[in-house]
């Protein structure tokens, strides 16, 4: 699989500024954005990275340039919501995607180890997609349990948080300029850990119908609290109530955007 | 147009956590945890995550400054290393070595916090060495 993804790269590499991707050196593992000219034998796809977020980032600071990104399915899942709030511009990216293996998809109970290329501009999957994996078994020991139960679980699983805000540091739908994490008026500040329950909630509702599951802020835990555990009732509620899955289709507008004008409060059905 | 990971360590304790400097046409613009890293297996705290924001902090001291009447002025290295050893000579010669003492930085690498500790005992013949963590 990397063979195949080394060689489209380097086909498109001409006609792209630069395709990000991962790059393996003596030192270790991080992302990189590859030129032509470029070893591409030191491109590999493990470990996992924001890359969504190198992508926007690169493509705001070179507003005319068109890149590539080697994408699994979660990182087109946040590439597709990131489009929708203007954070990439999916017409100035070309996504090549590959599929998780069954055993990677398990580890990250995945639903979805496939990037879907279906109404995405410039896009080519390699790889055969594996069967998405069954979901977080503590999602269903969660729901077993009473309200006080629920309330006492994310008690303890809070109080470990030593808010480093890595969570929302590494999240690539966590792109606002100021953060209600950081105002006075939501956390308070010097209090560690950080108040029960407003940091941690605050930041679940804002990942309402955005967290695209990939796990990242999980992964990155020092304190290792289940946050998908979280994320992932709040996505399953956005479904059913809204009908939204966040990161599937890249042309359903988001359900909770919302524009004030002319004193109205407008909906998705004004946004696209 | 250039976009890279640089690889250091965090110097704001001494975990050793991994840090990848996420480097764009020169200039730093973020920093990401390192998933392999054996030590920060990929985790980092709020200080990690925000190392970069002092490299170029208008408060950053970029030379040394010698203290001048209320305030200070800028100073060469050469003059200021030359003034330290004139007056800690000064003073080690009027009081003795239990006049002098030392604090080490965890900002540094071990060497050079190995290399000081050398100085205050062979040099200055004192064990007034501390670090900068029980300041």
């Amino acid at each position: 699989m990397r063979e195949q993804i080394c060689k489209l790269v380097a086909e498109k590499l001409p006609e792209l500024a630069g395709v990000v991707a991962l790059r393996q050196t003596a030192v270790g593992t991080a992302p990189y954005l590859f030129r032509e000219g470029d070893d591409l034998s030191q491109l590999v796809l493990e470990p996992r990275y924001p890359l969504p977020s190198v992508v926007s980032m690169l493509q705001k600071r070179y507003p005319e340039a068109r890149f590539g990104v080697v994408a699994r399915g979660c990182d087109a899942r946040a590439l597709v919501e990131m489009a929708k709030r203007n954070q990439i511009d999916p017409e100035r990216l070309y996504l090549v995607g590959f599929t998780c293996s069954a055993e990677q998809a398990a580890e990250c109970y995945c639903a979805a180890p496939a990037p879907d290329t279906a109404g995405w501009p410039q896009a080519m999957v390699v790889g055969v997609p594996v069967a998405g994996a069954p979901p977080n078994p503590l999602v269903a020991q969660y729901e077993e349990m009473s309200l006080a139960e629920r309330r006492a679980f994310w008690q303890q699983q809070f109080a470990k948080c030593i808010k480093c805000y890595g969570c929302r540091n590494i999240c690539p739908e966590c792109f606002c300029e100021a953060c209600a994490l950081e105002d006075p008026l939501w956390v308070e500040a010097g209090m560690l850990a950080p108040p029960f329950p407003m940091f941690h909630l605050v930041r679940a509702m804002h990942m309402a119908s955005r967290c695209v599951a990939c796990r990242q802020c999980e992964l990155v835990c020092p304190a290792h609290i289940p946050l998908t555990v979280l994320y992932d009732l709040m996505r399953r509620d956005i479904g059913e109530l809204l009908g939204y899955e966040p990161g599937a289709d890249i042309a359903a507008a988001p359900p909770l955007s919302l524009t004030l004008a002319d004193g109205m409060v407008h909906g998705q059905d004004q946004l696209l | 147009m250039q976009y890279e990971n640089v690889r250091t360590t965090c110097i704001y304790c001494g975990c050793g956590c991994a840090i990848n400097l996420q480097v764009l046409d020169g200039e730093i613009v973020g920093v990401f945890p390192d998933p392999q890293h054996p030590i920060s297996r990929g985790s980092l705290c709020i200080k990690g995550w925000n190392v970069a924001s002092f490299v170029r902090h208008p408060d950053r001291l970029a030379t040394p400054l010698v203290r001048q009447g209320e305030g200070f002025r800028e100073a060469s290295w050469d003059e200021a290393l030359q003034l330290v050893a004139e007056r800690m000579g000064a003073i080690y010669a009027a009081s003795g070595p239990q006049s002098i003492g030392f604090l080490a930085s965890a900002k540094c690498t071990n060497e050079e916090n190995y290399l000081l500790q050398k100085l205050a005992r062979t040099i200055v013949r004192t064990n007034n060495i501390d670090h900068c963590a029980r300041l």
